[in-house]
């Protein structure tokens, strides 16, 4: 039984991603306890399935290895995984906060050796790839993942295949009867940094996703230009699995549309000029990008890197909101249909692959667990009435990274206050 | 140029949005527009208009007033409605494209030979005067509208629809000589004729003998 020592001096931060992780260690490196509480089986977020990062092109990996190693580094942080948060009761200074925490069935003993995952032979979903592809019912989430520790699927709990699982641990790691626990305890201020996700592109009736193979989503591209992922890194169609050289960009999928979100998800047009970049990395010469967008939204210094990508001759701009898309069901083509607003040019254009920059939408109503207000696109407001919780990262707004970590240090900021006042008043 | 035409140029010099903004149905909706193109893409005859939607927006705002108001372009919409429910700023596009048509006739600067507007004066006189359709009378002066050789043509490619409209009851045979129209017709005519006074008192359309 998981057991968390918290008091009203206590720190909650609800997520476990860049934001979560940011804020968490920004208040433990000042001496405040905080329990970091995450959804899924690993730190780590959204920002752990990119390939790389705008604008500087490197890796995220580097930035999350630094944050885990200050992590551990940290006796101050309590962090449970496969955790989230139900209710969120009381006033700042004394919340009483209930948390449901879902089994993973492997405790600490786990080595991540891999040997249940070669066991069992029933397949899953990877969620961390969105999908793309399958993986064992016994699996690590990722291979940075924190803990390092595996999971079993519940989907096979009570069969064979757990058994399996079990048997082939020599450290005694697999507990099959573990069971889901209620924990409840107390907190004096609460960051929320539950993070975005990604629109339904489903919902984008003409552009097809659920219709066409080779339509997908930028997070999925993601994906796939990861050599860590799904291919390999090889940039393929789903359809036939030919390398995409001729690859379309299609903007604002799903944001500032009043049929769809409203607001502008400010990423996704920097994500598709780095998406460029990496069907030239694979392609060279013989690659073709284009952007169909409404207007480019490269904000104050990334201006630069969109004048980088516009220089790149295998890279073209058009200036229009595609109106739809049809497959040739011979080649598996995608067909763009359109209007250009420079010149008025009505165009049928036929590409390999057609990436959807989607839009970012809150991952969670977070009103559903605690008094907070959120903007008309269920962003959690910045500053909250209530005055002792926080929102931080995505969570708050569409944001980029480095946006996300400075929203999370001043929440962390706020919420030090907060605790503080408490403190000083307990004496 | 008819009387009222000489009016609102007066009256709006060159601020032709906000002459569209105070005269055409749905006509504030048009400094809305964030450009992007989805309505001209979405639009079945779009490759048909002279002007697309998007364009035609455009027009409006960098003051076209003579080319967007004698353009044949708004009066290729068919009211399919692909452009409203794709436009991602909610622009009633489909009625602002009959309001801008409607306006151009009232102007009396409309394409006079524009086929949509022909029918459609044709189609308006024919209710206003009976209340109720009559479809001998309309088909007859539609295929007719362009001379009888066309009009025999064009009776006889239509012969196939014009008898099963007979068969099902939908078209009167003796229409030209005893279509009973509605009841009350006087009543109906007082009806359109005070809308139309509302109406052009509202919108600021009201001239002498328009
Ligand atoms: C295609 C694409 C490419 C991008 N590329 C870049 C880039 O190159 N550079 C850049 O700067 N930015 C990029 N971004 C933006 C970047 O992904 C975000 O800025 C970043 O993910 C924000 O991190 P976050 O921690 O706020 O949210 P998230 O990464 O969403 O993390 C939120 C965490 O909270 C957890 N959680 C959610 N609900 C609960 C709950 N109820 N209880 C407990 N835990 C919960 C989630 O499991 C998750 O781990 C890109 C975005 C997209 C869509
Ligand atoms: S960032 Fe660009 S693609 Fe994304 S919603 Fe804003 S304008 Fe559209
Ligand atoms: S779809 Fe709407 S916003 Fe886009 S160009 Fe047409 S009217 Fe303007």
């Amino acid at each position: 039984m998981a057991t968390v020592v918290a008091t009203n001096e206590t720190l909650l931060v609800v997520g476990g991603g860049i934001s979560g992780m940011t804020a968490a260690l920004e208040a433990a490196e000042t001496g405040k306890d905080v329990v970091l509480v995450e959804k899924g089986p690993a730190l780590g977020g959204r920002v752990s399935r990119l390939y790389k990062y705008f604008p500087k092109l490197c890796h995220p990996t580097c930035g999350l290895e630094i944050n885990l190693r200050r992590l551990k580094a940290s006796k101050r942080i309590r962090v449970l995984t496969l955790a989230e948060v139900r209710k969120v009761s009381g006033a700042p200074g004394n919340y009483a906060v209930t948390v449901s925490v879902a089994p993973r069935y492997v405790n600490e003993n786990c080595t991540a050796c891999g040997a249940c995952g070669d066991a069992v032979s029933t397949e899953i979903p990877n969620p961390f790839n969105y999908g793309l592809n399958n993986m064992k019912a016994a699996y690590l989430p990722f291979s940075m993942a924190y803990p390092q520790r595996y999971v079993i699927d519940p989907s096979i709990i009570a069969t064979g295949e757990a058994e399996k699982a079990k048997a082939a641990c020599q450290y005694n790691a697999i507990d099959l009867d573990m069971k889901e626990e209620v924990l409840t305890f107390n907190a004096g201020a609460i960051i929320w940094a539950t993070g975005w996700k990604p629109y339904d592109a489903a919902k984008i009736q003409p552009y097809g996703y659920d219709r066409f193979a080779n339509v997908i989503t930028s997070v999925e591209f993601e994906r796939l230009a990861d050599p860590r992922g799904p291919t390999g890194g090889r940039v393929i169609r789903p359809s036939d699995g030919k390398e995409a050289k001729n690859v379309a960009f299609i903007q604002c999928a799903g944001s500032r549309d009043r049929n769809h979100l409203t607001h502008c998800s400010r990423i996704c047009c920097m994500a598709s000029l780095k998406q460029t970049t990496y069907v030239r990395e694979r392609c060279g010469d013989d690659a073709k990008s284009t952007i169909y967008y409404i207007d480019i939204r490269a904000i104050d210094r990334f201006e630069d890197f969109y004048q980088k990508v516009q220089a790149d001759p295998t890279v073209r701009f058009v200036k229009s909101k595609v109106a739809s898309i049809t497959e040739d069901q011979k080649t598996g083509d995608v067909i763009l249909h359109g209007v250009d607003t420079e010149g008025y040019h009505r165009y049928d254009a036929r590409h390999d692959l057609c990436v959807l920059a989607i839009g970012m939408e809150p991952s969670v109503d977070v009103r559903a667990i605690a008094d907070v207000s959120v903007d008309v696109s269920g962003f959690i407001e910045a500053s909250i009435p209530d005055g002792g919780m926080f929102g931080a990262g995505c969570a708050s707004n569409a944001l980029d990274v480095n946006r996300s970590v400075q929203s999370a240090t001043a929440s962390a900021m706020r919420a030090i206050q907060v605790i503080n006042r408490v403190a000083r008043a307990e004496g | 140029m008819t009387e009222l035409n000489h009016k609102m140029v007066e009256q709006y010099r060159n601020d032709f949005l906000k002459e569209v903004e105070a005269n055409v149905e749905e006509g504030d909706w048009v400094k809305m527009c964030m450009q992007c193109g989805v309505c001209s893409g979405s639009c079945p005859f779009g490759p048909d208009w002279e002007h697309p939607p998007q364009e035609i927006f455009m027009m409006i705002r960098a003051g076209k007033r003579d080319e967007v108001l004698r353009s044949e372009s708004m009066w290729m919409c068919t009211s399919c409605y692909n452009c409203i429910v794709r436009c991602p700023r909610e622009l009633p596009i489909t009625h602002i494209m009959h309001g801008l048509a409607n306006y151009a006739h009232r102007l009396g600067i409309a394409p006079k030979m524009n086929p949509t507007r022909r029918f459609a004066k044709i189609f308006w006189d024919n209710i206003a005067k009976n209340g109720r359709v009559n479809e001998l009378d309309l088909s007859v002066k539609l295929y007719f509208m362009d001379g009888f050789k066309k009009g025999v043509k064009r009776a006889i490619e239509m012969s196939t629809v014009g008898l099963g409209m007979l068969k099902t009851g939908r078209l009167n045979p003796f229409g030209l000589v005893a279509h009973r129209g509605c009841k009350d017709k006087k009543g109906i005519q007082k009806m359109l004729k005070k809308a139309r006074e509302l109406e052009d008192r509202r919108r600021g359309l009201a001239t002498r003998g328009a």
